[in-house]
């Protein structure tokens, strides 16, 4: 019966393949096998390149540390940072840096929730589609844009409100204010994000029980978007510490152990960039104490990094 | 169109007239009527996309969160057009409760589920008249005894049966009049959907139920009234045929229902 079947298949050209010819063995894939590759190579390149920096900062802070002139105490129990004398008390730098930082997150936070709450629960489509990619252009300038813009818009702004002689012309208020401008779209874009994701099956159940749009975005969205706010809360700071330009601009050269916002004072950052610009030689004491502040600046960022995965891991309303 | 008034002697708790719903420019509903008995079920029946969840969705004025959905007509509820415009919907949805296909709790506790709604309609009573509220709704919903000791615990971390009771349990804690389903039993097994079931008639003593459903024999055995949905030429959902449960599977007058009854269609 088989043969007479197979026989009169290939009789109307249609070939059926016996067990002989079905080849099951394994073939080269060789576009697979390159792509392949290529992309492990890509891969691999960027985590060399981050061992690369953390190792070029231990061991250039590993020397600094291992100077007769300075010690890791020194470093952090005093409260004078004087390199030309060797005074390396880093307090003034790190104050100054969660100084314009807290600024900053005044500013961001509340208006970068309030704009997500806005994107997310109540504008329409619309607007949506036009105010989104607004805010991303607004994230999108150039931040020595927004340096000039503390210390020529913002300061003036300061001195006219609060006095001249009460605001110093740098001073970290006003760079913390233009950092918060700055931060603003990252923790708009990132909570809207969050709060996007959280199901539309819990609004409607929200609606249903007779709840305004305000109750439900603040008592039922909110809380159940709570892990990913807190976790863009959390880049946004780290954003801030390690913002760079506004501070250098506008913040103030030369480090002051001060609370006082509207004095002028050095971040981390702000210190690391005026050294580097000018004219200390390599190898000297004061070079490799730039990476000593780069180490702890990679330390602070990273420790909110793994503080945030905690918060998420722990705020978690698991809505499915 | 006819006007199916099932029977006038009986007081109505809903009604719509003329109902029409849009989405856009589409006509999703076509002039509806239909008037919904006082605690009796109402079951909503019909093929997929014939406009019976929009029906039933336009009687808390659900559809007003779709931003292009339009209606025209009118829905009354104690001698009030739903749809006039000086009535607020949010006031309209503390009296008419809705059930959603999927269960879907807060990822809050299960004491915390049936609070809120209590909470946002301005509660002002005790910690002690919250409690017993929390456990009059959870009594009443049947989920009581399964969820006594664990009140604290998220309402996620129930079954699936017990999440669409803790549902129904939150929607009875706002004190509603009538409650819409909308197939709350396409999602759970079996046994769950029976516990439903035999819920629904013992809420039935205070609550007026209108039901959306795709199984036919849920229809059948635990309505009391069925109203036949189908789409017309031009896509839009009309009212085919509204009756007693019990005329429209055993004695339907028109041959569509009939015919679907029967599952030669849909």
């Amino acid at each position: 019966m088989a043969d007479q079947a197979r026989a009169r298949a290939e009789s109307i050209g249609v070939s059926i393949p016996t067990e002989a010819t079905v080849d099951l063995s394994k073939r080269p894939h060789i576009g697979e096998t390159i792509i392949q590759a290529i992309l492990f190579i890509c891969g691999v390149l960027s985590i060399f390149t981050t061992v690369g920096i953390v190792w070029v900062l231990f061991q250039q802070a590993w020397l600094f540390f291992g100077d007769p002139e300075v010690s890791v105490l020194e470093f952090f129990t005093t409260f004078r940072w004087v390199p030309e004398i060797g005074l390396f008390g880093v307090w003034p730098l790190v104050t100054a840096t969660f100084m314009t930082s807290l600024i900053g997150m005044l500013v961001a936070i509340p208006f970068g929730l309030a704009a997500a709450i806005y994107l997310s629960e109540y504008a329409s489509d619309r607007v949506r589609s036009v105010v989104k990619p607004l805010l991303e252009i607004l994230a999108g300038v150039p931040t020595v844009v927004y340096g000039y813009f503390a210390l020529g818009f913002i300061t003036p702004l300061l001195r006219n409100i609060f006095g001249i002689n009460t605001v110093n012309i740098y001073n970290m208020a006003s760079a913390g204010i233009a950092m918060g401008i700055l931060i603003l779209p990252l923790i708009a874009s990132l909570s809207e994000d969050a709060l996007s994701a959280v199901p539309q099956s819990l609004r409607n159940a929200s609606f249903g029980l007779g709840a305004t749009r305000l109750e439900t975005a603040i008592r039922v969205v909110l809380p159940a978007a709570a892990s990913g706010l807190v976790a863009a809360f959390i880049i946004g700071i780290s954003r801030a510490v390690g913002e760079t330009m506004i501070v250098a601009l506008a913040a103030g050269a030369g480090p002051n152990l001060t609370a006082n916002p509207f004095d002028s004072a050095e971040t981390i950052t702000g210190h690391i960039a005026r050294i580097s610009g000018g004219d200390i030689s390599y190898g000297s004491i004061q070079y490799t104490s730039i990476f000593a502040l780069g180490l702890l600046l990679f330390v602070i960022t990273l420790g909110l990094n793994i503080l945030s995965r905690r918060l998420v891991a722990r705020f978690r309303e698991v809505y499915e | 169109m006819t006007t199916y008034d099932i029977d006038s002697s009986n007081a109505n708790a809903i009604e719509a007239r003329d109902m029409s719903i849009y989405y856009g420019a589409f006509r999703a509903v076509n002039k509806v009527s239909l008037a919904i008995e006082k605690n009796k079920i109402t079951a909503f029946i019909g093929p997929s996309g014939c406009g019976k969840s929009t029906v039933l969705r336009s009687f808390n004025r659900m559809n007003d969160l779709v931003p292009t959905a339009r209606t025209e007509g009118e829905i009354v509820f104690r001698g009030k057009n739903l749809y006039a415009p000086d009535v607020d919907p949010v006031e309209v949805r503390r009296r008419i409760g809705m059930v959603f296909q999927k269960a879907n709790p807060f990822p809050k506790s299960i004491y915390e589920n049936i609070a809120y709604g209590p909470r946002i309609n301005g509660w002002r009573g005790t910690k002690a008249e919250m409690d017993e509220l929390v456990e009059r709704s959870l009594r009443g919903a049947a989920l009581w005894d399964d969820v006594k000791d664990k009140l604290q615990q998220s309402g996620l971390s129930l079954s699936g049966g017990q999440q669409q009771r803790l549902c129904i349990a939150r929607a009875l804690a706002t004190q509603p009049e009538v409650i819409l389903m909308d197939e709350p039993c396409s999602a759970l097994d079996p046994i769950s959907t029976l516990k439903i079931e035999e819920l629904m008639f013992e809420l039935r003593q205070r609550y007026t139920i209108i039901i959306v459903t795709h199984n036919m024999q849920q229809a059948s055995r635990a309505s009391d009234y069925t109203a036949f949905f189908l789409m017309n030429s031009e896509r839009a959902g009309e009212l085919v045929e509204y009756g007693t449960t019990e005329q429209i599977f055993h004695n339907p007058k028109d041959e569509r229902t009939e015919q679907y009854i029967s599952g030669r269609f849909g």
